[in-house]
């Protein structure tokens, strides 16, 4: 009930401040779109590199998202009655959690194809480049989660945010685009795509249960 | 004046004891806020905190809500309520969504317009909360407390921004609670129309 509630509740939010959730999207097709005219619309410029670029810029633009996560609930105190009241917090955190990935990771997924486009990725790749995106792109809001939690309680986190969540995404990025290169080069891609998949139920796993500690953290002032 | 008095079943008294509180110290920035405060709260009792800006009220009550953990000595407390500075309602939703969503934490389904009604705000439930102004949203946040039942009450300056019609709904919410067997920890500047059992000035 309190998953149900709370994701219902996060969802409707979102609806409300469209901003949050739609910059970090144009920022991405941007980044990507910068790429694409840098290689002066040649694609040899840009072969190989394809998966990379569309992976680098899926991180960031989930870093970017991370920002708005738990700040508008620290302000108002809902977060500390949340603390307060609810009997299982990682509960409500999941939901919370759930619903950053579905507009910032989910959301990417499902446009990647055009963003591979812009890169002159061949279009046989979209389906690996997807397939990778929807199993890595959890770890990066959950252990991201962790991150924004932490910083919440700080005045200004912006570049702090960066610093600590970039490196937890480093294994997602290397098991991601290396699945895309294995594909490539017409090697079986199971080893990378099994390191995913486990990277992302590690972080499903703990974050919940890390945000809960770090919210607390921040609350204690 | 009661010339014998029972000497209480220790169980039972021990069962009354809403809140205690040994050796409370507090430093903050390299200031002690308080230090060695021993206090007692019983079932039906109200408990006033005074002090001058700035003197360790707001720390105290989160220290006895458990949010602020940075303090020396033990506190041992019922089940509460609190109601600090922050008033825990999303600018986002509307006031009904925001008591769902509280309801749904605690775990009770009320009846949202009974509830506003019961601080004069009856017809406001689709209101967005951002549209409310400072005094409005103080007292729809006061149906907080009126969700389900907590035997305490930690209440930080509770009459900020309300009205006298406000504030004697707040003192209602208040003798009700105390009525029903409920205690009340209050930090206050003005003076309560209940008389308090007890008060703590820091």
């Amino acid at each position: 009930m309190t998953f149900l509630g709370q994701l219902k509740r996060e969802l409707i939010i979102s609806s409300r401040s469209s901003s949050d959730v739609a910059n970090p999207l144009i920022f991405f097709f941007l980044g990507v779109m910068l790429f694409g005219i840098a290689a002066a619309g040649d694609p040899k410029n840009l072969q190989n590199l394809g998966p990379a670029i569309v992976w680098v810029l899926i991180l960031l633009a989930n870093m970017l998202s991370l920002d708005s996560m738990y700040r508008q609930d620290h302000a108002d105190g809902s977060l500390e009655q949340l603390i307060l009241l609810s009997e299982t917090p990682f509960v409500p955190i999941l939901a919370k959690i759930l619903v950053q990935w579905l507009l910032s990771g989910f959301t990417l997924t499902l446009l990647a194809p055009v963003a591979a486009l812009l890169v002159f990725m061949p279009a046989n790749e979209w389906p690996v480049l997807m397939l990778t995106l929807l199993l890595g792109s959890p770890a990066l809001s959950f252990f991201g989660s962790i991150c924004a939690a932490l910083t919440v309680g700080a005045r200004r986190t912006g570049v702090l945010l960066g610093l600590l969540a970039l490196p937890l995404y480093v294994p997602v990025l290397i098991f991601g685009v290396g699945a895309m290169v294995a594909h490539v080069e017409g090697m079986s891609m199971n080893f990378q795509i099994y390191w995913l998949m486990a990277i992302s139920i590690l972080s499903i796993t703990i974050a919940p249960h890390a945000v809960y500690a770090a919210l607390k953290l921040s609350v204690d002032e | 004046m009661q010339k014998r008095i029972l000497k209480p079943n220790f169980i039972e008294y021990l069962c009354q004891i809403m809140l205690e509180a040994y050796n409370l110290s507090c430093r903050r920035d390299g200031r002690i806020l308080f230090s060695d405060k021993n206090f007692s709260l019983q079932q039906g009792q109200l408990m006033e905190i005074h002090g001058p800006n700035g003197s360790g009220k707001s720390t105290l009550l989160r220290c006895l809500a458990g949010l602020y953990t940075e303090f020396k000595g033990k506190i041992i407390a019922e089940e509460a309520f609190y109601f600090g500075h922050k008033l825990g309602f999303s600018a986002l939703l509307t006031v009904e969504e925001n008591i769902k969503w509280y309801s749904r934490a605690i775990g009770v389904q009320p009846d949202v317009d009974s509830l506003l009604s019961q601080v004069g705000m009856g017809g406001y439930s689709m209101v967005p909360c951002e549209n409310l102004s400072s005094g409005q949203l103080r007292r729809v946040s006061l149906t907080r407390l009126l969700l389900g039942y907590r035997p305490l009450w930690l209440l930080d300056e509770p009459q900020t921004s309300l009205d006298l019609d406000g504030r004697n709904i707040l003192n209602e919410l208040m003798e009700k609670h105390i009525s029903n067997d409920g205690s009340v920890v209050c930090a206050t500047h003005l003076s309560l129309d209940i008389a308090a059992d007890d008060t703590l000035v820091l």
